[in-house]
């Protein structure tokens, strides 16, 4: 379970002065279901999952993973958390096997428990053709089942994804839509972030609609609808965000 | 569990700078084969094309000297040199190396000579120019024996002993054994050349390991692991320390190696070059020690490295941050060439300490107070910057800087 109190993020820019890139966000996330963060570019998806899989620490306020507080216990956080986002690139040297043997060994596995997971993983994500290839010779595809073959190496209850289908082809965009199903499908706590609007409407259970650091909405699609009068996610969306909307190049 | 992430992150990053074309060049390529390339290759090279230009025989011109026969006989006698008649265009002629050097003999000189009035004999050459200046030096002292010669003449006929002119000998005599003489000629290069090489061998992969991880998108990944980022920085900091000592002691001993290849060559000898006398003999005692010296300077070289580069958005930008940390350390390493004595102050200057003290280290001097400072302050220098690298690996601002 994810269940963030009042998390805030603020960054000093020298000209801008004080940004509230998260601002005072509450909310949670359920074993077994998939939340979704929808937002512009700009509106503070990144820095919040960033906040949960404790590579940035909140300024205020506090998340709890996994029974984990962020700021007290980010290590732990991190070993029950698999975070995968576009820009969480590979190694380029190692090869497929060495990456995910390197994460797996970091998560604290053990020699014969890691060949076992390896050999699993591989398997199931039919990667056994390019295992020992390098990881600057593989394909988007490739390097996208290599990236979830890391993120479940220790095969972690909470999974978080930034912006996951960005920049990828439909096919491989589906690849990672079917992995994020069957995390939820195995029972785990899974929170991601898009712009999208379909891959909200296909994805996920509860949906939290974020712009300027603040959730200004959340409900599951049918919630939502029923709310703001509307059917279409896009609209619900325009109406939800325009009051507090700022174009990204006015940051 | 801690130990055991740093040595996972050290392996891990072990492997990928083998596999790492630019890590290995500046780690093993330069110093395996570049250095024997410029020191036994160029050297060798250097001390034949020397020994032919002072084989060759080069034309000279004569200017005037008719009425001074028993000197251009003498001249003309010379197998060393060949005695070219006068031309118009003699000046032009040395500048474009068609002949090397020209004499001018003043009108009346051997009468002059023989009358007891003083003259002068102009040597005119291209200063500078090899050819032009050995040259030179072979008519030069043909001069002087023919001046000595007269001088002999008129002793003896004043009946006057040739010492009447020579009361005492003046001559030098070493008295430090050679690895001594050795160690003072070439321990301030030595210790240039391993402190330039400790910083040198660590400035590529600490720079890949930082900045080019975040350029290349892997920053955050292994930040998203549970790994500490105090074992993420130990684990890369170790990495940078290898290479950097394993650039130094390489090029340490190839270096060794092809001195005493050139040695053997006695190419210095064909040089007739005072090194041909000079003995460069580094016991394994003396190698030890020095790399003991240095590795607290490694250790600050490798931790300094990271901190900056880490700053740096991308690796072209790290290149530009780190360029001028290598002035910082050439100034105070050749300083250590100049005629500088280690004292308690000086012992304290980071850099400066350590090159002055591996000069002493290579001649075999031991001042166990000087090492004792320079060790512990060096420790310490080190200590505060691995202590900042740490730091900064902290620092989201300097992390996650866009």
């Amino acid at each position: 379970m994810i269940e963030a109190r009042g998390l805030s993020k603020r960054f000093h820019d020298k000209k801008r002065g004080e940004i509230r890139a998260v601002d005072n966000i509450s909310f949670t996330c359920q074993p077994g279901k998939i939340y979704g963060l929808l937002g512009a570019n700009g509106a503070g998806k990144t820095t919040t999952l960033r906040l949960l899989a404790t590579i940035l620490e909140p300024t205020d306020g506090t998340a709890i993973v996994y029974g984990h507080d962020v700021v007290e216990q980010p290590e732990k956080v991190r070993a029950n958390v698999g975070f995968l986002s576009t820009a969480t690139a590979l190694y380029p040297r190692l090869t497929a096997q060495e990456l995910v043997e390197y994460f797996g060994r970091l998560n604290g596995l053990d020699e014969a428990t890691l060949k076992k997971r390896v050999d699993d993983i591989f398997n199931r994500l039919d990667m056994n053709g390019f295992r020992d290839r390098r990881c600057d010779k593989l394909s988007t595809g490739m390097k996208q089942k290599t990236s979830i073959a890391r993120t479940l190496v220790h095969d972690p209850p909470v999974m978080i994804f930034d912006e996951p289908t960005n920049g990828l082809d439909i096919m491989t965009a589906r690849t990672i839509t079917a992995f994020i199903r069957e995390c939820r499908d195995r029972g785990k706590t899974v929170i991601f972030s898009t712009h999208i609007m379909s891959e909200v409407e296909k994805l996920c259970d509860t949906i939290g609609i974020i712009q300027s650091g603040k959730l200004l909405a959340e409900g599951t699609l049918a919630q939502l609808r029923d709310q703001f009068a509307e059917h279409e996610l896009e609209e619900i969306f325009v109406k939800v965000v325009t009051p507090h909307y700022v174009p990204e190049e006015a940051h | 569990m801690s130990l055991r992430n740093v040595g996972i992150v050290y392996r891990k990053e072990l492997t990928e700078a083998l596999r790492d074309r630019r890590t290995l060049i500046s780690t093993l390529i330069v110093p395996l084969v570049l250095f024997p390339i410029l020191t036994a290759g160029l050297g060798a090279a250097i001390a034949s094309l020397v020994g032919k230009a002072k084989e060759e025989v080069p034309k000279v011109m004569l200017r005037g000297g008719q009425d001074s026969p028993d000197l251009v006989a003498g001249l003309k006698k010379l197998d060393k040199i060949e005695i070219v008649p006068e031309t118009p265009n003699w000046k032009d002629q040395i500048i474009n190396k068609e002949v090397r050097a020209a004499i001018e003999i003043p009108s009346g000189f051997q009468a002059a000579v023989a009358e007891g009035k003083p003259d002068t004999v102009t040597i005119l050459k291209y200063q500078g120019e090899m050819k032009s200046e050995i040259a030179t030096g072979k008519v030069e002292t043909y001069l002087n024996d023919y001046r000595d010669n007269v001088v002999k003449e008129r002793l003896a006929a004043k009946n006057l002993p040739a010492a009447v002119l020579k009361p005492f000998e003046v001559k030098q005599q070493n008295v430090a054994p050679p690895e001594k003489v050795g160690g003072a000629a070439f321990g301030g290069v030595i210790g240039y050349m391993v402190i330039l090489l400790c910083l040198t061998g660590g400035m590529y992969p600490a720079m890949d390991l930082t900045a080019g991880e975040k350029e290349r998108g892997t920053m955050e990944t292994i930040l998203s692991s549970p790994i500490s980022r105090r074992h993420l920085v130990l684990g890369k900091f170790f990495l940078v320390l290898t290479t950097s000592l394993v650039t130094a002691a390489l090029s340490v001993t190839s270096m060794g190696v092809s001195f005493a290849v050139l040695e053997h060559l006695h190419a210095f000898d064909k040089a007739g070059s005072d090194a041909g006398q000079l003995q460069l003999r580094i016991g394994l005692g003396t190698v030890i020690s020095v790399f003991i010296m240095v590795l607290p300077l490694a250790v600050l070289f490798s931790a300094a490295l990271m901190t900056i580069a880490l700053f740096a958005k991308s690796y072209k930008e790290a290149q530009s941050y780190v360029t001028p940390l290598m002035f910082l350390v050439i100034i105070p390493a050749v300083a250590a060439m100049l005629p500088i004595d280690l004292t308690p102050k000086l012992a304290l200057v980071p850099i400066l300490n350590a090159s002055l003290l591996c000069k002493e280290l290579v001649t075999g001097t031991y001042h166990w107070n000087s090492i004792a400072i320079i060790f512990s302050s060096t420790c310490v220098y080190a200590a505060v910057a691995l202590f900042l690298a740490i730091k900064m690996f902290q620092r989201e601002s300097v992390l996650f800087r866009s």
